[in-house]
């Protein structure tokens, strides 16, 4: 007899090869090798989430109690895929062109980016997926009780809610560390994934071997099945044709709504084509899933003594055959397909939380630019996930205790599908009706949201629990209409179908109503249009018209939501796009829109909107701006698309020249104010030895004095060889007449050679190293990084204002670069000066403090573009920053 | 007690050296490095003559000589220029801006103190 204890054992084993499985994942990810991550077989098994232990074990005990109706939960979706795959495809087109995080996201962003709409399609979804939550909790704790059972042990409620508090710490720390690990900008979760692609095998592979061993190995082949099913009355065709046509509605509109398929078909979807796939893939697998539902639920029906419950047969029939390893087999099956699915839901819904109720929130408690440049918005975000996930999983834990865990699991999971739907009208409205409307959106989902819970979701409880017998059957205060499962007066019909019929009635009347009654706001039009041709749009309007903020600004916000390295690089894409030097570029509409959208990928559509309003200074699009976009023609929008991108060509053309130009005119200038600069930094050490010279000739001086002022003469003289040193090293850089002598080096023994080079006597500056630096080897002219190195390290010390100097010194892989990074703690330099430092002779600071003639940088940049890299000012740092850019 | 003389230069070796020439021949030098708060230093101190470099953290040079020259208390005072970059136009402007004399770095010892001695005596 398997025990208990092994039974343990053997699922935390299971849960750690989970995690190992998880964590390989995550880590190619983020080493760049995870083509196979985004195949389109991990994709399709990655949507078996949609079979939770509902389908694993509620499935048979469904076709045990009803008959074939549990057909429609597998036929829902299918007919969906195959279908109404545009559908799909329309709204991963959406999902990918608009950065949605979430189905709140998505009904939030297409009706003007509205907070309160994200607020009550969050508010509904996790309502919707406590029970189903709760569901799954029950089951693995029904499963674990099977074998604790036939183990012999006394099972009290009490172990049995302790065993379900378990999972559900269980669950909380895995999903913690793979679904919150990062911030990430696409909100995709590689470890969860793949755990969930290994689970989806798991789960089939157990159902499948079930099946096998019922059909062969209890009722001794297939012939002999049939005879039995034959003779059972699972089969017996007594249906009830509404329910069929609603349960099939129900599933297959769940495939969109549920917050957890959401997520795994829309926004981990990595490429479009693979819905195309899963559009037959998902289908075949859904049908081996069902393949032995009938059989399994017929012998188990046949040998279980009567009162058996039928929602465990997949376990309890290998077990009564004394097939031990089959059971075990099962149990992980079932095991699988309830974990998958908490974990994927918890992340979707955690997400929308965080950034429809908590973000929003803390944003509006700091009114000002303060909150977004300031605060540490990603830890506020993680933390808000974190606790969000803690929250689902309680208020699941909360609902299995209340609902005391004793209804079939079926009839949850249809609770749980119908309230989920009354998104549906908004979603689909949005994304195909131009004149829906924010607030029809919000009084559909308001009015379904209160029929479902007061039809189906309240008496789910079970009668006495929430909702007294005599309201039931008298309706509240003695308002017979009222009843909720007789709304209207209308009796007669199925509990399921009552509340289904009406909720989505009046939801989808109320949604058409008052979309047609009220008149939508601009940057409503604006996303409606976007939303609805998103096949026919090549480029979005931009909603921003004037943008007043400063580059720096946007870049600080941007790093403090995505990470630095990563708002770099789109601040450092669009400077080259633009034919600018550095990584700032100029703020156009067009970019604020761009970056908006990149940021909506972490924090959503409203949040994001709202957070980059606060620098730019509210000034959204207007009406005026939209009259042309919004009611004309696809067409002709296209075209003025097209028109838009050829100016913008000849636009980025005129840039180039102007700035030629200006160059030539420059650098005429230029060689006049050079030759003036190299006379002066000649002439004045030349002054003080000549004059000095003079005086010790004179003679009559003490001596003292006479030494002092040779000393004098001395230091001139080298330093007028130093600058003639300088002058010659970057004249012969600059005509490209350098020799490189190329050799290998470890780039942290290179920058201890430039720390011990440049070293003060008296240590006040202190240099922190990256780990990383010294495990990277470099092939260049080693001297010469060097060179640059001190030169970084040594005007750190010249002019790093902090009472106690630090500079950091990292490194970061990107593109077949390696980005060095210096950081100081300085006050760093005017975004005005910050191209200026580069040339000959400039010097930001004090000249005499500085002591050199200001060709240190200059120096800098011509050896790293003849090592074939860059050194350039980096922004947003909060100190003087550079980064020198070096090719592997 | 010799008549005063104030040098406004930056670099301190070069201000050391001039300080002590004249000092030598007999003049009380007073020292002052910035351009920005030269003036106030001029009216406040008031010299016998200036000794002014044309390149000054702050503030130009010449553009101190033009405000000296528009200010009735100090429109009056000798001034010297002493500048390193040493080009034709530079002693134009600084002549037409009201100059005394112009001198080019490096100079010889000799040289500053006669002009200096010229200029007082004046």
């Amino acid at each position: 007899m398997l025990g208990f204890n092994t039974v343990i054992a053997i699922s935390l084993c299971y849960v750690a090869i989970l995690f190992m499985v998880a964590f390989l994942a995550e880590r190619r990810a983020t080493q760049g090798n995870a083509t196979w991550l985004h195949s389109p077989l991990i994709y399709t098994l990655s949507l078996s989430i949609y079979c939770t232990a509902w389908t694993f074990y509620g499935a048979v005990g469904y076709a045990a109690r009803s008959g074939l109706e549990f057909v429609t939960i597998y036929l829902g979706p299918t007919l969906m895929m195959i279908g109404w795959w545009w559908i799909l495809r329309k709204l991963v087109r959406i999902g990918r062109a608009q950065r949605i995080t979430s189905i709140a996201d998505l009904v939030s962003s297409r009706f003007g980016k509205s907070t309160s709409l994200g607020v009550i399609v969050t508010v509904i979804s996790v309502v919707a997926a406590t029970p189903y939550i709760a569901l799954q909790l029950q089951s693995v704790t029904l499963a674990f009780a099977v074998f604790a059972q036939t183990g012999g042990q006394l099972w009290q409620d009490a172990d049995l809610n302790a065993t379900a508090m378990w999972v559900a710490v269980g669950l909380f720390i895995f999903t913690v560390i793979f679904g919150t690990r990062n911030l990430d900008a696409n909100e995709r979760h590689h470890g969860i994934v793949m755990a969930i692609a290994v689970e989806a095998v798991v789960k089939l592979i157990a159902l499948l071997a079930v099946g096998v061993f019922v059909v062969w190995g209890v009722a001794g082949g297939p012939a002999e099945m049939m005879t039995r099913i034959d003779s059972s009355d699972v089969v017996l065709w007594d249906q009830n044709g509404g329910r069929w046509v609603s349960l099939l509605f129900l599933s297959g509109a769940a495939l969109l709504c549920l917050p957890r398929m959401f997520q795994v078909l829309v926004v981990e979807n990595a490429d479009e084509r693979h819905l195309a796939i899963a559009s037959w893939a998902f289908p075949t697998y859904l049908m081996l899933m069902s393949l032995f539902v009938v059989p399994i639920a017929v012998v188990g029906l046949d040998l279980l003594p009567a009162g058996s419950n039928p929602d465990l047969f997949v376990l309890t029939v290998p077990l009564h055959e004394g097939k031990q390893g089959l059971a075990m087999l099962s149990f992980l099956g079932g095991f699988s397909s309830a974990t998958s699915m908490v974990m994927v839901a918890t992340i979707a819904l955690a997400t929308m939380v965080s950034n429809h109720i908590v973000v929003p929130m803390w944003l509006s408690l700091r009114p000002n630019e303060q909150a977004v440049m300031s605060g540490d918005v990603r830890h506020v975000i993680l933390l808000a996930r974190r606790l969000s996930i803690a929250g689902v999983l309680f208020l699941g834990l909360v609902y299995y205790r209340v609902s005391g865990g004793g209804t079939a699991l079926a009839a949850i999971g249809l609770v749980s599908f119908s309230g989920a739907v009354q998104i549906l009208p908004a979603m689909l409205g949005g994304v195909f009706w131009r004149g829906a409307s924010r607030l029809g959106a919000a009084a559909g989902l308001l009015t379904g949201l209160a029929f479902w819970l007061w039809t189906l979701f309240l008496p789910s409880f079970g009668v006495e629990a929430l909702i007294s017998q005599t309201v039931i059957e008298q309706g509240p205060y003695g308002l017979s209409w009222l009843r909720p499962q007789a709304m209207f007066g209308i009796v007669g019909l199925d509990p399921l179908v009552h509340g289904l019929l009406w909720s989505m009635l009046l939801n989808t009347g109320m949604f058409i109503l008052v979309s047609l009654v009220t008149f939508p706001t601009p940057l409503e039009r604006l996303q409606g249009a976007q939303f609805v041709n998103v096949f026919e749009h090549s480029a979005a309007a931009p909603a921003w018209t004037t943008a007043a903020a400063g580059a720096e600004d946007l870049l600080i916000m941007a790093q403090r939501i995505m990470g630095s390295e990563q708002a770099q690089a789109i601040f450092e894409r669009e400077a080259a796009r633009q034919g600018k030097n550095g990584f700032l570029p100029e703020v156009t509409p067009n970019f604020v829109e761009l970056l908006e959208r990149e940021l909506a990928g972490s924090v959503g559509a409203a949040t994001s909107h709202a957070m980059v309003g606060q620098l730019i200074g509210g000034s959204g699009v207007s009406v005026e701006d939209l009259i042309a976009v919004a009611d004309e023609a696809a067409q002709i929008l296209e075209y003025s698309n097209r028109l838009e991108a050829k100016s913008s060509e000849q636009e980025q053309t005129a840039r180039a020249l102007r700035d030629a130009n200006d160059k030539l005119t420059a650098l005429s200038i230029q060689k006049d104010a050079f030759l003036s600069q190299i006379s002066h930094e000649l002439r004045t050490p030349m002054t003080s030895i000549r004059s000095f010279s003079d005086i010790l000739r004179d003679g009559d001086i003490p001596l003292s004095d006479q030494k002092r002022y040779s000393g004098i003469i001395h230091d001139e003289a080298i330093r007028l060889t130093g600058l003639l040193d300088d002058l010659l090293d970057l004249s012969v850089l600059e005509n490209g007449q350098v020799m490189l002598h190329v050799n290998t080096g470890n780039l942290g023994v290179l920058i201890e050679r430039a720390i011990g080079a440049a070293g003060g006597l008296e240590d006040t500056l202190e240099i922190v190293c990256a780990p990383e630096l010294a495990q990277i080897a470099v092939t260049t002219d080693l001297d010469r990084l060097v060179q640059v190195f001190i030169n970084l390290i040594a005007n750190t010390r010249k002019y790093c204002d902090a009472e106690q100097q630090r500079l950091k010194i990292s490194v970061l892989k990107r593109d077949g670069m390696y980005l060095i990074d210096f950081v100081d703690n300085g006050c760093g330099i005017a975004p005005e000066n910050q191209q200026l430092i580069f040339e000959k002779f400039s010097r930001v600071a004090d000249g005499s403090k500085a002591g050199g003639a200001g060709l240190g940088l200059a120096i800098c940049r011509e050896i790293m573009r003849r090592l074939g890299g860059d050194i350039a000012y980096l922004p947003g740092q909060y100190g003087t920053a550079f980064r020198i850019t070096l090719p592997k | 007690m010799g008549k005063r003389v104030l040098l406004i230069e930056d670099e301190p070796n070069i201000l050391e050296a001039i300080s002590f020439i004249l000092s030598r021949d007999g003049w009380t030098v007073h020292t002052h490095e910035d351009g920005e708060t030269a003036i106030q230093k001029v009216i406040g101190f008031p010299p016998d003559m200036i000794i002014l470099d044309v390149m000054l953290p702050g503030r130009s040079g010449f553009d101190i000589l033009r405000e000296l020259r528009e200010t009735e208390t100090t429109k009056d005072i000798p001034v010297m220029m002493l500048t390193a970059r040493g080009q034709e136009k530079d002693r134009d402007l600084a002549m037409r801006l009201g100059a005394n004399h112009f001198m080019t770095k490096p100079f010889s010892n000799a040289d500053v103190r006669d002009h200096v001695r010229s200029l007082i005596d004046a």
